[in-house]
């Protein structure tokens, strides 16, 4: 891809959640703050709510599928339509917010954002914000694929509307979260009152911010399939800026039927002449079920700390950092998915261990 | 890589510079005037012996540009199609009654204006007409005789005879989200640009497909050579040509591929009379190349943005430019 001096990306983040969760109560909120910043807002054509904002875009959400015979490769092509015109007009706003329908599944939305190179030049993808219905996500997991779709892929999640939940209503609903999906930043609200930086500006889909891989849980790190050790010293600069001082000694484990999270970890250099060819061809074969992945990569004779994250068969890696002195080469990679083969994608990364 | 060295022939030197300010999107001659069409608001109009001055045509962003040989119709997310002319008189041509977005407007024989707003296509000829694509309109191109429109949308192509009641639309089918459409000259090919880096084409009379892939990007700039022999594309990183000249078009066929570069081509422009093309690159750089030799004339060096607008003047010995930040110029080529 050619180097462009080109100016910042304009960041764009993506709100998603089941209907009647609170996105627009969010989006509102977003652009009432008094924040100095000026947002294009895409809304889905058919919204009923109205949104105060000079920018508002509707959009009618066509997922159009590439034509290379990998029905997950989608792009929302209203977006690509969109996104064009609005970089036209690209002094008038510093961010993009995209509102999707409550029926949307987030990926065409990102992957648009990878597959299409006129927008990925100009824009990027700050990170998917899914707003959950303290009260009814429970049902909606049960009856719409959807919803935990908009949960598996989230970056940030607001458990919306805790003032209609009891405490041990909330507590189920936060283990059911965090059995589809450990690593989102979770926040309760009610009304959708969160910091506007804890949605906005997060970054998450930057290959220079995969800092860490653990869970979004304070003392709560069970998962089923890698043990952790907490002696690794890189994850001292992460913005754990949220509320999150109660306890969640009592909280519950889940293990969601479809949707589940794969967590791998290696303290041995992997040898890429493997590890690339693997990964390459899980995903090619696996990618309609995983949703999102992400990885931390210590490769045998090399320096450098390699990053890497995809969106089902989108993969997008690279060189972050050299290692630092004393930094434990560990590899780490979590995939999130529907189905996963969990014990033969944990054999093919294994097999990607260097030979001593 | 690009020539940049002494022994490059060079017009630069033959530029008269228009600084604009805010990125051009489409450039057009009106005769001898020049006009650049902004990504906002505006036309800057360049006659050959005056200042450039500003005709403002929309209330925000310009998302579609066209022109025939008195005038460049330009449509807006205001919801209208503007005419402005070469003396700065402008008039709206139509107002879409919802105020959406204007996405695409093309001019087709006797100045008939086509355009489309998400899914639907509008006509003006003698009586507005309208056509419901099945999915958002990806671009338009009317053939060059009889009025008959082709709109590209997901999953193919539709030939529209807006005039002829009660004909069926035809449909043209390829898997895939196509986003611009061209007739080749004579009217037997429609080309569309698709998602992928690719192109995807039709000869109308059997609707024989062509596949014509390779690039590194997706093709957001398509030219037919003078005569129609040759499709001149952008996307990659040298000027690639499809030949047009036989009857199968480039059916079984290599691309030519002129002025190798390690930057991209975003932009091309076909000479109207000889078979020069301009090459417009991502970092700037405007290369005039010849088709049968792949001789270059260097006609603006790298600079701080894309080249996004090109054009000849219909006599070919003016070349107008412009670039993403507003830079504009004016090429002698004599």
């Amino acid at each position: 891809m050619p180097e462009q001096s080109s100016p910042e990306k304009i960041p764009v983040t993506v709100l998603t959640g089941y209907l009647g969760a609170g996105k627009t109560t969010l989006l509102n909120r977003i652009l009432s703050e008094p924040h100095g910043k000026r947002y294009a807002v895409i809304v889905n054509e058919f919204g009923e709510i109205g949104i105060d904002n000079d920018l508002v875009v509707g959009a009618d959400e066509e997922v159009f599928e590439m034509n290379n015979g990998c029905i997950c490769c989608t792009v929302r092509g209203d977006l690509v339509r969109i996104l064009d015109g609005l970089m036209r007009r690209k002094g008038k706003f510093d961010a993009i917010i995209v509102e999707t329908t409550g029926l949307a599944d987030p990926a065409p939305v990102a992957q648009t954002f990878f597959i299409d190179e006129n927008v990925e030049r100009k824009t990027k993808l700050d990170a998917v914000v899914t707003v959950a219905d303290a009260k009814w996500l429970n049902e909606r997991l049960k009856d719409a694929p959807e919803a935990k779709n908009q949960i598996a892929f989230a970056d940030v999640i607001l458990i919306n509307k805790t003032d209609l939940v009891s405490p041990d209503e909330l507590s189920d609903v936060e283990a059911r979260i965090r059995g589809i999906n450990p690593y989102a930043k979770l926040h309760k609200t009610q009304r959708a009152k969160v910091p506007l930086d804890a949605v906005l500006g997060r970054n998450a889909f930057d290959l220079d911010r995969i800092l860490d891989l653990e869970p979004d849980f304070l003392g709560d790190d069970h998962d089923h399939h890698h043990h952790h050790d907490h002696d690794h010293g890189h994850h001292h600069d992460h913005d754990h800026d949220h509320a999150h001082s109660h306890s969640h000694g009592g909280l519950k484990h889940y293990h969601d039927e479809d949707m589940q999270s794969i967590a791998l970890h290696t303290n041995k250099p992997l040898d890429p002449d493997k590890f690339f060819p693997w990964v390459q061809d899980l995903v090619q074969k696996e990618g309609p079920s995983i949703l999102r992945c992400k990885g931390i990569l210590a490769f045998k004779d090399d320096d450098q700390r390699f990053v890497f994250q995809g969106v089902h068969m989108i993969l997008d890696g690279d060189h972050q950092r050299p290692w630092k002195d004393g930094e434990k080469r560990d590899s780490r990679i979590v995939f999130i998915g529907r189905n996963l083969p969990g014990k033969m994608i944990t054999e093919g990364f294994e097999s990607c261990i260097a030979k001593a | 890589m690009a020539p940049s060295g002494s022994d490059t022939v060079s017009v630069v030197e033959r530029t008269r510079p228009i600084a604009i300010g805010t990125g051009i999107v489409g450039a057009h001659f009106l005769g001898r005037t020049a006009a650049f069409v902004l990504g906002e608001e505006a036309i800057v109009l360049a006659p050959p012996d005056g200042e450039a001055r500003r005709i403002a045509a929309h209330d925000g962003a310009i998302l579609a540009t066209a022109a025939g040989d008195s005038r460049v119709v330009t449509a807006g997310d205001d919801g209208k199609i503007v005419a402005t002319d070469a003396d700065g008189a402008s008039s709206i041509l139509a107002r879409d009654p919802k105020q959406r977005w204007i996405d695409h407007v093309a001019l087709g024989p006797d100045g008939v204006v086509a355009w489309s707003a998400g899914k639907t296509a509008f006509v003006q000829a003698k009586e507005l007409r309208e056509f419901e694509a099945p999915s958002t309109v990806g671009g338009l191109a009317f053939f060059p005789k009889g009025l008959r429109l082709a709109i590209a949308h997901y999953n193919g192509a539709t030939l529209w005879f807006p005039n002829a009641a009660g004909a069926a639309p035809e449909k043209l089918e390829w898997k895939g989200s196509h986003l611009g459409a061209t007739v080749s000259p004579d009217g037997r090919f429609l080309v569309t640009t698709m998602q992928e880096p690719m192109l995807h084409g039709w000869r109308v009379a059997d609707r024989q497909h062509m596949r014509m892939s390779g690039y590194a990007a997706r093709v957001m700039s398509l030219s037919w050579s003078a005569g129609g022999h040759w499709l001149a594309t952008a996307g990659a990183s040298q000027l690639v040509l499809w030949p047009f000249q036989g009857k199968d078009g480039p059916m079984g066929k290599t691309p030519r591929l002129l002025t190798p570069s390690g930057h991209r081509v975003d932009i091309v422009a076909c000479h109207p009379g000889t078979d020069v093309v301009a090459a417009g690159y991502d970092n700037g750089l405007l290369l005039l190349a010849r088709i049968e030799d792949g001789a270059e004339i260097l006609a603006k060096k790298p600079g701080d943005a894309p080249v996004t607008a090109l054009a000849w003047s219909g006599d070919g010995r003016l070349l107008a430019w412009g670039t993403e930040n507003g830079e504009g110029g004016i090429v002698n080529v004599g």
